[in-house]
């Protein structure tokens, strides 16, 4: 099956600074991916050069097996969902509809018009007189019925307040599933892609620190703590992905296949957010052990 | 895309429609006028030494609201493709940066340079037609002063001839050009500088320079010029200046003289009175035969002098040549700076 996105060595360059640099990642289709990150990682930028907004200064991406925005019918496999979900202020919803018709062939106006009128949208109403939460499912809605085989959205939620915020991924849910959409969505807040992504990313000062699926990662980590020690001493199976030491007392954060035997850690597991924190949180040390941890994968 | 290009753009396309509409009706209301007071003066039907027909047509001409409707005509013409380059030109993709709604454009299944081909193609067209309505529409109205001029070889209180700068640019098919290129302009400086308003200054600076400088430095070389001498006769000549300094008798006084060069309708690039031996003519204009005589044995004098004037200008039957040229000048520099949006659309940029 081909990755819904494929990166080799991608980079991006802005004058002097690297939005992204070295950026190799394979992304798996039929997933819902999160791509999280502080603001200012390089999450847009990345989605930019998967919709092909931007062009890559080293590397390469191909989404859906061909390169970003090279032809209508690339375009057409791809849905995208800017940030700040922009619209056409002065154009009614029903504009927007009869735009994405005459715009995209495979368009579904029956689900487009299905949407709206569930989430009670006047289609009469002009887009710039809408709600957040509402401009962005009209957003959302012209994404999903151009009929895409992967859908990008770009911090689609950032603004919107917690009501719209839940809504908005109920629908995303309920009509990627049922269309069988891939989805990379992106966030700062791992909380709300916790409950409906299954594949991570984390990207962290432009690199890319892991990759993969959530469930495998959450099991495969393991917070370790106990009488202080070196890490070095630790198994040759564990990844030491962030250490903390007081005077008496070591925590660890170790990734690893195998189940932790020793008795003498008192051993815990982490949720989603902790172990997006964690690396995030040291950049210098994870970003080796992140590349390791992908090489592996692949 | 044709259709969203059209729902961006109907207020725009209302707008000039109504304004042309307005202008068809003033100008077929007073064209009927213009063209009866042409019959009455016997112009229609004269073949040979018209032009004092023509003078007196034109004599009557000043002061009333034809004369008025002459002039507001050609301002028309000229603010005309400047502001269709301001408002149509500068913000059409300039306002989708600022919105940010390209992001939503260009993410549709249609690529990006067939998105600004179409939009630039089809109100490019627009602004060329309405361009060409409006000149259409006065240069038929006009006709009748224009031919009236041409006889006349100009009058100052209706600019000279059409083929006199001022008016040049107001007949035609030149303003189709006008409009094409400030179009282009336009859109080029909102896709380069990305925001609307400095993009619609810039587009005003840019267009108006050019259009300052074309009829000044451009247009008269487009076809070489004609080139011809002529002896002086101080009887017809236009100008005789005196420079006195402190002394009226002093040798040291200079003077001018523009003799009369009558090619009716001719665009005069530069008239020299010349000395025999090929050097500008300055004088003397002191006692040395001219100094206290009367204006009649000045005349005399100068006459002796052999002097020659020496002219060069465009013909009135250069006229649609020039046109054209022109015209054609504008056109390729409109192509060129679409093709430089369409490539710079390409580019990607976020």
């Amino acid at each position: 099956m081909t990755a819904a996105i494929e990166a080799l060595g991608l980079g991006k360059r802005y004058g002097r600074r690297w939005a992204l640099s070295d950026c190799t990642l394979s992304i798996p289709a039929g997933r819902v991916t999160g791509l999280v990150g502080p603001n200012g990682a390089g999450k847009t930028t990345l989605i930019n050069l998967a919709t092909g907004m931007l062009a890559p200064t080293t590397g390469s991406i191909t989404v859906l097996g061909s390169k970003p925005a090279s032809g209508p019918e690339q375009l057409a496999k791809v849905g995208y969902v800017a940030q700040d979900t922009p619209t056409y202020a002065g154009l009614t919803v029903e504009d927007h509809l009869r735009f994405g018709a005459h715009m995209n062939p495979g368009w579904d106006a029956a689900l487009a018009h299905k949407r709206m009128s569930q989430l009670g949208i006047d289609p009469k109403q002009k887009a710039g007189k809408l709600s957040g939460g509402q401009r962005a499912q009209l957003a959302l809605t012209l994404a999903i019925a151009k009929r895409p085989e992967l859908l990008i959205l770009d911090e689609p939620i950032a603004s919107l307040d917690p009501l719209a915020r839940r809504e908005f991924l109920q629908v995303l849910m309920e009509t990627t599933a049922e269309h069988e959409i891939s989805v990379v969505m992106s966030s700062h807040l791992v909380a709300d892609l916790e409950r409906v992504t299954d594949y991570l990313i984390v990207l962290m000062s432009s690199r890319v620190q892991v990759t993969g699926d959530i469930d495998e990662l959450l099991a495969t980590h393991y917070l370790l703590s106990g009488a202080r020690r070196d890490p070095a001493a630790l198994p040759a199976g564990q990844q030491v992905i962030s250490a903390r030491h007081t005077d008496r007392q070591s925590t660890i954060l170790v990734r690893s296949t195998e189940p932790i035997l020793d008795p003498t850690w008192s051993v815990s597991q982490l949720d989603l957010e902790d172990l997006v924190l964690a690396y995030m949180g040291n950049t210098t040390a994870s970003v080796e052990t992140g590349h390791k941890i992908m090489e592996e994968q692949r | 895309m044709m259709w969203l290009t059209w729902r961006q753009f109907r207020w725009q396309a209302v707008t000039a429609a109504a304004v042309l509409a307005v202008l068809a009706i003033a100008l077929a209301a007073t064209g009927i006028g213009l063209s009866t007071r042409f019959d009455q003066a016997g112009l229609s039907t004269c073949h040979s030494a018209c032009s004092s027909l023509a003078t007196n047509f034109v004599r009557d001409l000043r002061g009333t609201p034809y004369a008025a409707l002459f002039f507001g005509c050609i301002i028309l013409l000229y603010l005309a493709p400047a502001l269709m380059g301001i408002f149509w030109g500068a913000p059409l993709i300039a306002r989708e940066f600022e919105a940010g709604t390209h992001r939503l454009a260009w993410n549709q299944s249609i690529t990006r340079a067939r998105w600004s081909a179409v939009k630039l193609g089809l109100i490019g067209l627009a602004a060329v037609a309405t361009a060409g309505l409006l000149s259409l529409m006065i240069t038929w109205w006009a006709g009748p002063i224009d031919r009236a001029l041409n006889l006349v070889g100009g009058s100052p209180s209706f600019g000279g001839t059409r083929m006199s700068p001022v008016v040049f640019a107001a007949r035609g098919v030149a303003p189709l050009g006008y409009a094409a290129f400030a179009f282009a302009l336009g859109v080029t400086a909102g896709v380069l500088i990305r925001r609307t308003l400095p993009a619609m200054a810039i587009t005003l600076v840019i267009f108006a320079g050019v259009q300052f400088l074309v009829p000044n430095f451009v247009r008269p070389h487009l076809l070489p010029p004609v080139q011809a001498t002529a002896p002086f006769n101080a009887n017809t000549a236009n100008e005789i200046m005196i420079s006195a300094q402190g002394n009226a008798n002093s040798t040291d006084n200079t003077m001018t003289v523009v003799g009369d060069f009558s090619q009716p309708g001719a665009w005069m690039l530069s008239n020299k009175t010349i000395t025999p031996a090929g050097k500008a003519f300055t004088g003397p204009a002191g006692t040395t035969g001219t100094g206290n005589s009367t204006p009649q044995q000045c005349g005399n004098w100068l006459d002796s002098q052999h002097l020659r004037q020496q002219v060069t200008y465009q013909p009135a039957s250069r006229f649609w040549p020039l046109q054209l040229i022109e015209t054609g000048i504008y056109l390729i520099l409109a192509a060129g700076l679409g093709l430089l949006c369409t490539w710079q659309v390409r580019r990607r940029r976020a």
